[in-house]
């Protein structure tokens, strides 16, 4: 398979899922590193190399791996770099990183193992709607499967030992994506924000950085790695989630029972404005793409399906639009094909 | 590791440079004190999380950085990019970074998974530390039937440790 093929299909993370509505998917990332092998950031490019060659060897042992694409960020230029992380199949770090870095992505794009990261393995399962505990199995396997052949550097007081110490212990990232706009639209976002905070949860915004997440995505993660097993860590994010959950159910009850002409307004005009904008930046474009989601959960737009919109959530960045046009575009040309691209979605409706 | 000048466990290595001849020196806290090492140099979390590159704090007597045996990662750059060089990085600056972790974590002890090359005993370990763990809680909530159950299992792995030949 090329890169040009994952196009034409959508990460089996954007199937069904349990809470799918607020909660668009679940992550549970592992980081890992070889035994007496200096760390991926430290490495010369002769360990780096030597990591990369011992992991491939790992993953040609395990079961059904010929079913993981491949590929070595060297061999890729920026723009399909760029689309990988698109995709969440890799972070910003290893799109940066060059010599000896790579990436093993499954088949359905639920499994991922990045290699000479920050941390020599990050593998991470991510599964559509809140699923934790399937991530953590689906990681697990993976996990023991590839320790057949690796020996991992472990103390069994501090754990996975890991380049950077917040990650030591379980080396585990537990997160959960969430589309919460009806906490946006009643302006209760900040206390709910805070309050996770405080309990040893970070959240920040999926998409781009700064304090206004676009889309009104956010992504909350465990930030405490040891001292707790795997299972109390998602058992703790699970049950905050839940929470967070309620209150953007309840922001939405409130909202259509206190002032549902504006909320049919709100997501009227977003629709307005997609349907014939000429030129769009990815901000907007997110944003009004979050009011018609909103829409879709309230039953408002019945011709229209939540993961055709969560589709349009990837296809609408910069990396996705020029792969598609098979051809480097400007920022104003991605704006033009950005505001085609929906309204030829929305005319197909 | 052993320390130089006794036989206790090494906490703190060293590579000193002297007229271009490099020289290592590991040493146990103790020695370490004496030599004028601090162990308890502040370090912040942002330090280690933020990679801010404080200005590195004179801990260490002039001419001498504590660098790892293994990567040759010294404070300094530890300090700047916030990012160890290798596992053994660990061992080289437990003494500083003792402090970030429990304050990172709340906790010092791993209770989570092993993997399976790991031995009986670190599963023991880890299991007794665990089993630890919940006591103190079962005790805290005034759980003494919970409590004594968790005991009597926190013994049942000790003995179970010992036939293993371990001295858990």
């Amino acid at each position: 398979m090329t890169l040009s093929g994952l196009l034409e299909r959508h990460g089996g993370w954007m199937e069904s899922g349990p809470e799918e509505g607020p909660v668009i998917s679940s992550r549970v990332r592992l980081a890992r590193n070889l035994r007496d092998t200096t760390f991926s950031g430290w490495a010369s490019s002769d360990v780096r190399n030597r990591v990369w060659n011992e992991v491939v060897l790992a993953f040609d042992k395990i079961e059904h791996s010929e079913t993981f694409l491949r590929w070595r960020m060297d061999e890729l230029d920026e723009l399909d770099r760029d689309l990988l992380f698109e995709r969440h199949l890799i972070s910003a770090e290893l799109a940066e990183r060059q010599e000896g870095t790579g990436v093993f992505v499954s088949e359905d794009e639920t499994r991922a193992v990045m290699v000479n990261e920050e941390d020599h393995i990050r593998l991470q399962s991510l599964q559509p709607g809140l699923s934790l505990q399937k991530a953590l199995d689906s990681a697990d396997a993976l996990d023991d499967a590839l320790e057949q052949s690796l020996s991992y550097a472990f103390s069994s007081k501090l754990g996975y030992l890991t380049a950077c110490p917040s990650n030591i212990g379980t080396g585990m990232r537990a997160s959960v994506m969430l589309h919460l706009p009806g906490l946006i639209l009643t302006e209760e976002i900040k206390p709910v924000i805070n309050a996770v905070s405080k309990i040893g949860l970070t959240v920040r915004g999926l998409w781009g950085e700064g304090s206004e997440a676009a889309g009104h995505m956010f992504q909350i993660s465990n930030q405490i790695t040891l001292g707790k097993t795997e299972t109390e860590i998602i058992g703790h994010l699970d049950q905050i989630v839940l929470e967070v959950i309620e209150h953007e159910k309840n922001a939405r009850l409130r909202l259509m029972d206190s002032q549902e002409l504006k909320v049919h307004d709100h997501i009227g005009r977003a629709y307005g404005v997609l349907a014939n904008a000429v030129l769009m930046n990815s901000g907007e474009a997110l944003d009004l793409l979050s009011a018609i989601r909103l829409g879709i959960d309230l039953g408002l737009m019945p011709d229209m399906k939540r993961h055709d919109i969560d589709q349009l959530f990837v296809r609408i960045h910069p990396a996705h639009l020029q792969k598609e046009a098979g051809e480097v575009l400007s920022s104003q040309e991605r704006d033009v094909k950005r505001a085609q691209l929906i309204r030829g979605f929305l005319d197909g409706k | 590791m052993k320390c130089d000048l006794c036989n206790k466990e090494a906490v703190v290595h060293m590579t000193q440079v002297v007229n271009g001849e490099m020289r290592e020196m590991h040493l146990c806290e103790e020695h370490a004190q004496a030599q004028g090492i601090d162990l308890e140099s502040p370090i912040s979390i942002t330090d280690i999380l933020m990679g801010l590159g404080q200005q590195e704090k004179q801990s260490v007597t002039s001419g001498l950085t504590l660098a790892c045996p293994r990567c040759g990662m010294a404070r300094d750059e530890f300090r700047k990019t916030g990012r160890l060089g290798c596992p053994d990085c660990y061992q080289t600056f437990m003494a500083e970074l003792a402090v970030a972790i429990k304050a990172m974590h709340h906790s010092t002890q791993h209770t989570g998974k092993i993997p399976a090359r790991e031995g009986v005993q670190t599963r023991i370990k880890t299991k007794i530390a665990r089993l630890q763990k919940d006591l103190e809680t079962a005790v805290a909530r005034e759980e003494f039937e919970k409590a004594a159950a968790i005991r009597d299992q926190i013994k049942a792995c000790r003995d179970e440790s010992k036939s293993e030949g371990g001295a858990a």
